[in-house]
C-alpha cells in the first residue's frame, strides 16, 4: 500500500515527514529539492529522549496506572513502544500501546491525496483513561487535531496528553506538546526527517534537509554526503526542552 | 476527477491500495460508531435504473459511514419512466452539485457514457452483462483475507451462469491481477461466445475441478434462461452444475465456497452449503461496505492527482 | 411524377452550365473533357467548350476534379414520414447532393412504412423538388411484419423497383419465397433482403465476438447473416427472381454471393462504407455511434467486404444512411437503435480506404457507387452515365485529392450520428448537378446550405 503521506512538501509540509530514504542521499520522493543539512539528534540522543519522556510522563500522571500510549502513524506507534519499553524499565509496568490513523479526520482531505498509513488499533477502552498521544514531530498541530476527533470517536478518555520528539514550531492552531524531545526551531521551508530502525531501516537519528539551491546550501551536498552530511555525534543533540 | 467502471481502470498497485484501504475501513466498521467524518460535505447520487436493493444499501451505507451525503434517485418514479434520456438525467442531477454517482443499469457501458457527461466520479454498481467492479474488489478482497494477501497460483472455479454475470467478468479480472489460476465452469450456453483475450480457462465438468480448487464462486442462475434454452430445466442445471451436499463433501480440504448473492438456495448451491462452514456468503456482504468505502474514499478524498489510478 | 427526360419535373432547368478542365470518369473509362449542360442534358463533352459560350452560361470549376455520374444509393433512410426530427426527405436529399448523389433509394421502414401506394405517393410528391431524386422502396410485406404481402404490384406502378422490409429480415421462408415467386409479374422489380436471422440475433447489439464477450453486450453472430443469404440464394435459385443482399457484412455472406454469382444466378449485393472501414473493436468506448445492424464485424470480414467490392463479388456501395436523433443516440448501448449516417462520407471513405490503397480502381469504385446501383435500382435511364451528349445531366464532381475532416456539426443531415467524427478522408465533393440544376456549389448546397 502506497501509505506513507508524503513529506518534505515545501510550503505546507504536515508535522510527520516520512520519506524513506538512505541518509543523506537527496529523497527521490522531493526530486531532489531537499539536501541534507544536519544530523539533529543521534541514536544515542533519541535513546535519552524517549528515556526522558517516560519519566516524564510517569511523574505527571503519578504514576503508570491509567495511562495508554497511542501513536500516529506512520512513526508514532514506534515511538510509543519505546516509551512503554522505558517505562516498563523503571516501573516494572505494561503501559498499553496503540496505534491510530488520522486520515479520515485530517482537515485537508480533498486538498491534496490523504491515504492511511496504517491501521487502528488500541488495546484497551480509551474511555476513563489518560491517553498520551505520541507522534515524531510536531509544526502546524492539524494531525493533533485531527487524532483529537479520532479519539473522541473511540471513548471519552480522562485526559488527553502529547509527546513529540521534535517540535519545530510553526504552528497553525492553538495546540502545544505536553513532552517534547527537542524544540528545534526552524526554517518553514526546511524539513526535519526523524529515521527510526523500525519503520525506516536505518540508524535512529533525526535529520535537518533544507531546500536545494538557497544561498546557505552547500551546493556539494547534491552529491550525497556533503561536507555537513557526516557532523561529529551528538553536536546537535543537547536533549534540551522539557514539557512547556 | 476519476471514475471505478471496470477493473480494467486498475492496476495490481491500485487494486492493493483500495485492499490496504479496505482494511482501515474494516476497522471502522467494527467500532461502535461506525463512522468516520472523512467525506463531509461531499453528495454521493445512486441512480439505480434496476433493482437491487443488496448493492444499493451497500453503497449508501458506506457513503454514510464516510459522513458523505446520500442522494437516492428512485428510477421508478422519475421522469425518466417518461422518457428521458440518459443524457438529460445524470446533467439534471450533476447541475445540483454532486461529487459521485454510483450506477446500476441494465445496459452495458451504461457508466461509461454517463463517465463522459459528468465532472463527478461515476461508479460502476453494475452495467448489463459487462462489470459489476466493486463486487470483484470485495471477492478478491475475502479471499485474501483468508489466503493471505499474495494469492497468486490460487485455484478459482467460477461455476454457472458467466456469459450473461457482470460479476463473473470483473471476478476474471480481478483474480488474473491477483495472479490467481480462474477456471469457468459451464454449459456453453452460459458461456461467453468467446474466450479470446480472457486470462482463464473453461470446462464444462464441475466434477473434475472438485478436488482441485482452493475456491468455488458460484453464480446467480437467473431463473428465465430455462425459457431462452439455455438448458433444459433448473433441475438438470443443479444436477449438473449446482454445488450440492454431495459434491461440497468431495471438494478438497480447505476450499472457499463464494457466491455474490442473492442465492437461489437448492438451485446453484444447497442451502446446507450456503450456511456451511466453508461459506464465506456473509463475509463477502460485510466487506462489501468497506470496499465500497474504500472507493468512494479514493475518488472523493484526493486533490488534483489522487485519482484511481497515478 | 417525371419531366420529359426522366428528370423530376420540378427542378426549374438551367440556362446552362459549363464543368470546366475536369477529368471525365464514367463506365466508358477516363478523358480529360469540358461537359456543357443545357436544358436538363448534356449538350457537348469535348476540348475547350469555353470558346464562343453565350454569357448566361453557369460555368463551374472543375480543375484538379473528377466529372463523374451522379451517385446513387440503393440504401438511404429519409425517416420522413414519422421521425422528422431525425431527418426529413430535404434535409436527406441536401445530404445526398452534398455526397454527390443525385438519386437515392428511400427505405420503407417510415411510419407510416411505404407499404402503401398512397403513403409512396406521398413521399414521391415531398421528393419531387429535394436536392436529389428521391426513388421510393417499397415493402415486401405490409407493416414489414414478415406475414402478408404489401401491394407490390400498386408500389410497381407508382415507380417502386426495390421492395425491402430493411430493418427487419423477412426470415419467413415461405413468405419470402412467394414474394419472389410474385414479383416476377413485376418488370423490373428486385427482392432486397435484411439478412439477419431475428432467432439467432435475438436482442443482440453488436457483433458475436471476442469484443461482444468481453464488454458484456449480447451479440449478432456472422452466421444469422450467413444462414439468410445461403437461404434466399437457394430462393433465388428456385424462384428466378433477382435478389439483392443489402448491406453485406460477413467474409461467409461475401462468399456465398461469389460461389452464386459463378453460378448464374441474379443476386446483386451491395456493402456500407462503415462495414468496410471500421470493425467490432469501435464499440469498446460503448458509443451507440457504433451501434448499427448488421454490426461492425471483425477485421477479417472487412477484409472479405474490401475483396468482395475489389472482385466485383458486391456490386455496390450503398449507405445504409440511418440518420437519429442525438437523444436516441444518447441512450445506453443496448437500448439505443441502430444505424449510422453515410450519404456524406461514401464517397470520401471509398476513396480514402478503397481507391487510395490500391484496392479498387477508381472506375470501379465509381462503378459501385454510381452507374451498377443505378442498373439495378432500374434507374439507367437518367443516372449513372455514361457522360454523353443526349443524357440526362446528373453529374457529380469531386477533389480526389481534397483532405478533409468529418465535423458532425457540419453535415447536412439533419442528425449528427456519423462514426467518422474526427476522421481525416481524402476526396471531396464539388459540385453537384441534378438534371442539369446545381445541387452543390463548390462544396455548398445551392439553396445555400
Amino acid at each position: 500500500m502506497a501509505g506513507s503521506r508524503p513529506g518534505g512538501r515545501r510550503g505546507a509540509p504536515p508535522e510527520s515527514s516520512t520519506t524513506q530514504v538512505p541518509t543523506p542521499t537527496p529523497d527521490p520522493g522531493d526530486g531532489g529539492r531537499f539536501v541534507f543539512r544536519t544530523r539533529v539528534l543521534s541514536a544515542a540522543d533519541l535513546r535519552r529522549a524517549h528515556t526522558r519522556i517516560a519519566h516524564e510522563i510517569v511523574e505527571r500522571n503519578h504514576g503508570p496506572a491509567g495511562l495508554v500510549l497511542v501513536g500516529l502513524h506512520t512513526r508514532g506507534p514506534a515511538i510509543a513502544a519505546r516509551i512503554a519499553a522505558a517505562i516498563a524499565s523503571f516501573e516494572d509496568v505494561e503501559v498499553p500501546v496503540g496505534s491510530l490513523d488520522v486520515a479520515f479526520y485530517r482537515d485537508d482531505i480533498g486538498r491534496r491525496p490523504v491515504a492511511p498509513a496504517g491501521p487502528t488499533e488500541i488495546p484497551v477502552d480509551v474511555t476513563d483513561r489518560v491517553v498520551v498521544i505520541v507522534d515524531d514531530v510536531l509544526q502546524t498541530g492539524r494531525t493533533a487535531r485531527a487524532a483529537l476527533d479520532a479519539l473522541t470517536e473511540l471513548g471519552r478518555p480522562r485526559a488527553v496528553q502529547l509527546a513529540v520528539l521534535v517540535d519545530r514550531g510553526h504552528r497553525e492552531l492553538p495546540i502545544r506538546a505536553d513532552y517534547v524531545g527537542k524544540n528545534l526551531p526552524t526554517g518553514y521551508a526546511e524539513d526535519v526527517r526523524v529515521r527510526l530502525t523500525d519503520t525506516d531501516g536505518v540508524e535512529d537519528g533525526i535529520e535537518l534537509w533544507g531546500p536545494a539551491g538557497d544561498d546557505y546550501a552547500d551546493a556539494d551536498a547534491d552529491d550525497g554526503p556533503g561536507p555537513v552530511g557526516d557532523p561529529p555525534g551528538g553536536d546537535a543533540g543537547d536533549g534540551n526542552g522539557g514539557p512547556r | 476527477m476519476n471514475h471505478l467502471l471496470s477493473i480494467d481502470d486498475l492496476d495490481r498497485a491500485a487494486l492493493d491500495e483500495l485492499h490496504a484501504l479496505a482494511e482501515s475501513f474494516l476497522e471502522v466498521t467494527g467500532r461502535e460508531i461506525p463512522k468516520v467524518p472523512a467525506l463531509r460535505g461531499k453528495v454521493v447520487v445512486s441512480l439505480f435504473y434496476e433493482d437491487s436493493t443488496r448493492t444499493r444499501l451497500s453503497f449508501e451505507t458506506a457513503a454514510k459511514r464516510l459522513s458523505a451525503d446520500v442522494m437516492t434517485f428512485a428510477v421508478g418514479s422519475s421522469s425518466v419512466k417518461k422518457g428521458e434520456s440518459l443524457r438529460d438525467t445524470i446533467q439534471t442531477i450533476a447541475a445540483m452539485g454532486i461529487d459521485a454517482v454510483v450506477v446500476r443499469h441494465p445496459s452495458a457501458g451504461a457508466a461509461h457514457q454517463l463517465a463522459r457527461w459528468v465532472d463527478a466520479s461515476v461508479v460502476n454498481a453494475g452495467d448489463g452483462r459487462h462489470e459489476h467492479p466493486t463486487q470483484a474488489l470485495l471477492d478478491t478482497l475475502t479471499i485474501r483475507r483468508h489466503r493471505g494477501p499474495a494469492i497468486d497460483g490460487l485455484r478459482v472455479a467460477i461455476v454457472g451462469d458467466v456469459r450473461n454475470s457482470r460479476v463473473a467478468r470483473s471476478d476474471v479480472k480481478a483474480l488474473a491481477l491477483l495472479g490467481a489460476e480462474v477456471t469457468l465452469v459451464a454449459p456453453d450456453t452460459l458461456l461467453p461466445p468467446s474466450l479470446a483475450g480472457w486470462p482463464c480457462t473453461a470446462t464444462h465438468d464441475l466434477e473434475s475441478v472438485l478436488g482441485d480448487v482452493d475456491v468455488l464462486m458460484l453464480l446467480r442462475i437467473q431463473r428465465e434462461r430455462a425459457a431462452e434454452a439455455s438448458f433444459p430445466s433448473l433441475r438438470e442445471f443443479t444436477a449438473r452444475w449446482g454445488l450440492t451436499v454431495d459434491r461440497a463433501a468431495r471438494l478438497a480440504p480447505g476450499t472457499l465456497v463464494m457466491h455474490p448473492g442473492p442465492m437461489n438456495r437448492g438451485v446453484e448451491i444447497a442451502p446446507e452449503v450456503a450456511d456451511g462452514p466453508r461459506s464465506l456468503i456473509a463475509e463477502q456482504v460485510h466487506n462489501g461496505v468497506a470496499i465500497r468505502m474504500a472507493v468512494l474514499w479514493k475518488l472523493l478524498s484526493g486533490g488534483s492527482g489522487g485519482g484511481m489510478v497515478a | 411524377m417525371t419531366g420529359p427526360t426522366g428528370a423530376p419535373s420540378l427542378h426549374p432547368v438551367a440556362s446552362g452550365v459549363l464543368i470546366r478542365g475536369g477529368r471525365v470518369v464514367d463506365a466508358t473509362g477516363p478523358r480529360v473533357a469540358d461537359v456543357l449542360v443545357e436544358g436538363g442534358r448534356i449538350a457537348a463533352v469535348g476540348g475547350d467548350l469555353a470558346a464562343g459560350m453565350p454569357s448566361g452560361v453557369t460555368v463551374l470549376d472543375a480543375s484538379g476534379c473528377v466529372v463523374a455520374p451522379g451517385l446513387v444509393d440503393l440504401h438511404t433512410h429519409l425517416r420522413e414520414p414519422g421521425d422528422e426530427e431525425a431527418e426529413t426527405i430535404h434535409t436527406g436529399a441536401r445530404a445526398a447532393a452534398r455526397g454527390g448523389y443525385t438519386a437515392v433509394i428511400a427505405m420503407p421502414n417510415t411510419d407510416p412504412p411505404l407499404d402503401d401506394a398512397a403513403v409512396v405517393a406521398a413521399v414521391l410528391a415531398r421528393g419531387a423538388d429535394a436536392a436529389c431524386e428521391v426513388v421510393a422502396g417499397g415493402c415486401i410485406t405490409r407493416g414489414r411484419e414478415g406475414r402478408e404481402l404489401a401491394p407490390l404490384g400498386e408500389l410497381h406502378d407508382l415507380g417502386v423497383r426495390v421492395f425491402t422490409d430493411d430493418g427487419a429480415c423477412l426470415s419467413d421462408a415461405g413468405v419470402m419465397r412467394r414474394a419472389m415467386e410474385y414479383a416476377r409479374s413485376l418488370p423490373g422489380a428486385v427482392i432486397a433482403q435484411h439478412a439477419e436471422d431475428p432467432a439467432l440475433c435475438g436482442h443482440g447489439s453488436m457483433h458475436e465476438g471476442a469484443w461482444s464477450a468481453r464488454l458484456g453486450v449480447p451479440g449478432r453472430p456472422a452466421e444469422a447473416e450467413a444462414v439468410i443469404v445461403d437461404r434466399d440464394l437457394r430462393l433465388a435459385a428456385l424462384t428466378g427472381t433477382p435478389l439483392h443482399v443489402l448491406h453485406v457484412s460477413t467474409a461467409q455472406a461475401v462468399e456465398s454471393i461469389r460461389e452464386a454469382k459463378a453460378a448464374g444466378l441474379a443476386v446483386t449485393a451491395e456493402a456500407t462504407p462503415h462495414h468496410f472501414t471500421l470493425t467490432d473493436a469501435a464499440c469498446a468506448g460503448f458509443d451507440p455511434v457504433f451501434k448499427v445492424h448488421p454490426p461492425l464485424r471483425t477485421a477479417a470480414d472487412r477484409d472479405a467486404v474490401r475483396a468482395g467490392l475489389a472482385d466485383g463479388t458486391l456490386d455496390a456501395i450503398a449507405t445504409d444512411h440511418a440518420p437519429h436523433r442525438t437523444e436516441e443516440k444518447e441512450r445506453p448501448f443496448e437500448e439505443a437503435p441502430p444505424g449510422m449516417l453515410g450519404l456524406e462520407t461514401a464517397l470520401a471513405l471509398t476513396l480514402t480506404e478503397l481507391v487510395e490503397p490500391g484496392l479498387l480502381t477508381l472506375e470501379q469504385a465509381l462503378g459501385a457507387l454510381s452507374w451498377r446501383p443505378a442498373a439495378i435500382a432500374g434507374l439507367s435511364d437518367r443516372h449513372g452515365g455514361p457522360i454523353a451528349p443526349g443524357g440526362v445531366a446528373n453529374l457529380c464532381v469531386f477533389d480526389p485529392a481534397a483532405t478533409w475532416e468529418v465535423d458532425p456539426t457540419k453535415l447536412a443531415s439533419r442528425a449528427r450520428n456519423t462514426p467518422f467524427a474526427g476522421r481525416k478522408l481524402t476526396g471531396r465533393v464539388r459540385h453537384t448537378v441534378l438534371a442539369g440544376r446545381p445541387t452543390v456549389v463548390d462544396g455548398r448546397c445551392a439553396d445555400g446550405g
